[in-house]
């Protein structure tokens, strides 16, 4: 549905977004996960016809966006990031303003449809500039919805909702992302990682990740830490450890508890397990850190220079740098 | 074109919650009014002579009027979408440029359209107080020149606006162009003959008008005189803000 091939933007000499290759695909939600100015917004904007690419190509609900831009704008639904609306009409004028252009029939019928589906209808004749933030971001979701779209794209959707429509939003956008394509960006990681299928993490214009939310979890947690709690008398038991073959490093945090490090790629629970029991200690527990989203995103993106140079090998995520 | 009449009929719409629009309106008909009262009062004295000319005294000064009162109706309609981002929404709706300049220019027009059919009161009580009364055919020729005239400047409104985020910007900028083309009379006076002076004649926006339409004058050259220009602004606005997306 989205297909994306080297897309390049330059504003000037500043390269916003540079040779950026993915794709998405019907009932899926991707999310677009990147630190301030790393190229979300500029992406998003090729991709809604806003602004044509420097360079590169792609092709969005299966028409091409440089040379078919107003085939793929009648299909494509829009929430721009500074959700633009104009404060002097009404909620209802607005909606069936933007309906109007988009020729839609049965205009009234769909506007209340929407305005229902975002909870908005009960505003409907409030002026838009008179509406809180977030009612103005539903405000523009409802425009964003109104022509059935293919594909939805949503700059920073729940930005400025507070948490009960951030849920009722994200309902929303699952329901539509049984159907239709959608692509979010965001800077609050645990919504892409609840809502989103894949995450797609740029940084300095540059892909620096790819992949669902739990395998990217696992990519970096896979070399993680592993948290050690044994009952009672744990002489000895240091020693035992290191022995394991894949360990690292192994510190003592209290006389019962130990930190294990491990290396990349392997999941030494098993062997260490293993190890106490057969070693005579009572295990208490044994239990390995998860890495959020949250600390790969900075990882990843920590020193754009950093990411920059890693270039857009997903792969590399797996080495840690420091 | 359909979605040049639905960007014109929202933009039409917003005219009337305006304020600017009503003080153009308001200084308008103020300034309209005084001049009419004066010409009444002279005219019935016998103090100038000959034939009131209604037409001239309310055409002269509106004419005069429009070149500082276009910029004010113009300067918002692109800027604005500009400054406050409603550009993108429009630009990623499937709508082509030009339908949106078009749409843009057309409420333009339409507005001035309102305020010439209320102008026409003046022409209503001319029409009473002189004798024989009047001749509708000198004042339907003036009010054609009017609009197309006005369409002109309205285009190149237009136009600036398309060239700024900023109002005033805009509306300096038209008052500019305008002016430019009211006055380039001035580099061939009377009487000067040759290619030059044609030219500048030719380019010269107020001629057009005072020399015939006032007059009850329906000139050809001149009508493509103004729908020329009018073309030329709408053809450039489209094409700022095509090149909007390249930037
Ligand atoms: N119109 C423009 N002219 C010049 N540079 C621009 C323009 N728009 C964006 N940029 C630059 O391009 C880069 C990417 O900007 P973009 O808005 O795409 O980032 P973003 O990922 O959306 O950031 P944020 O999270 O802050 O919204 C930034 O360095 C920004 O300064
Ligand atoms: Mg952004």
């Amino acid at each position: 549905m989205i297909q994306v091939e080297d897309l390049t933007k330059r504003y000037g000499a500043r390269t916003a977004i540079d040779r950026l290759t993915f794709h998405a695909n019907k009932g899926e939600i991707v999310g677009f996960l990147g630190p301030n100015g790393a190229g979300k917004t500029t992406t998003m904007r090729i991709l809604t016809g806003f602004m044509p690419p420097s360079e590169g190509s792609g092709r969005v609900a299966g028409f091409d966006l440089l040379t078919e831009s107003l085939e793929v704008r009648k299909r494509v639904g829009y929430l721009p990031e500074s959700v633009p609306l104009y404060p002097e009409m009404t909620v209802v004028q607005y909606l069936d303003f933007m309906a109007e252009l988009r020729q839609i029939p049965n205009r009234a019928d769909r506007v209340d449809e929407v305005m229902e589906m975002v909870r908005i209808d009960d505003r409907a004749e409030s002026y838009i500039g008179n509406l809180s933030k977030g009612l103005r971001q539903r405000v523009g979701l409802a425009q964003a919805l109104l022509h059935k779209p293919e594909v939805l794209i949503m700059d920073e959707p729940m930005d400025g909702l507070d948490p009960q429509q951030q849920k009722e939003v994200k309902a929303l956008i699952r329901e539509i992302g049984k159907e239709q394509t959608v692509m979010l960006s965001t800077h609050i990681l645990a919504h892409a990682q609840e809502l989103c299928n894949r995450v797609i993490i740029i940084a300095g214009g540059r892909i620096v990740a790819e992949d669902t939310p739990e395998r990217l979890s696992t990519q970096i947690a896979g070399g993680g830490r592993i948290h050690l709690q044994v009952d009672g008398d744990s002489d000895g038991l240091v020693e035992a450890l290191r022995a394991i073959s894949g360990v690292v490093d192994v510190r003592r945090v209290a006389s019962d508890r130990f930190e294990i490090e491990t290396a990349p790629g392997t999941d030494g629970r098993a062997k260490i397990a293993h190890a106490v029991v057969t070693g005579g200690w009572r295990l208490l527990e044994l239990h390995r850190d998860k890495a959020s989203l949250e600390e790969i995103f900075l990882e990843l993106t920590k020193d754009e220079k950093d990411a920059q140079a890693s270039v857009a090998l997903p792969k590399k995520s797996n080495q840690r740098s420091t | 074109m359909r979605n040049a009449w639905t960007i014109a009929k929202r933009e039409f719409n917003h005219y009337f919650v305006s304020p600017v629009a009503y003080a153009v309106a308001f200084t308008l008909f103020l300034v309209l009014g005084i001049i009419f009262n004066f010409n009444v009062a002279t005219s019935t004295i016998g103090f100038f002579g000959g034939p009131p000319q209604v037409t001239q005294w309310v055409f002269g000064p509106f004419v005069t009027l429009m070149l500082f009162l276009t910029p004010g109706l113009t300067m918002r309609l692109l800027a604005e979408e500009q400054r406050t981002g409603t550009l993108e929404l429009l630009l990623t709706a499937p709508i082509k440029e030009w339908e949106l300049v078009t749409g843009k220019w057309l409420a333009a027009v339409a507005f001035m359209c309102v305020i010439l059919f209320i102008s026409a009161i003046y022409f209503v009580i001319g029409n009473a107080i002189t004798d024989p009364g009047l001749d509708w055919g000198v004042v339907g020729s003036a009010y054609l020149g009017f609009l197309l005239l006005v369409a002109a400047l309205m285009a190149i409104g237009v136009f600036t606006s398309s060239l700024f985020a900023n109002q005033i910007a805009a509306f300096f900028a038209t008052f500019a162009i305008s002016l430019g083309l009211w006055l380039v009379g001035l580099f061939a006076p009377q009487g000067e003959t040759g290619i030059f002076a044609e030219v500048v004649r030719y380019l010269d926006i107020s001629g057009h008008y005072y020399d015939n339409f006032i007059r009850g004058v329906l000139d050809l050259s001149s009508t493509v005189y103004f729908v020329s220009v009018t073309v030329l602004f709408l053809f450039l606005a489209t094409r700022v803000v095509e090149s909007r997306r390249w930037r």
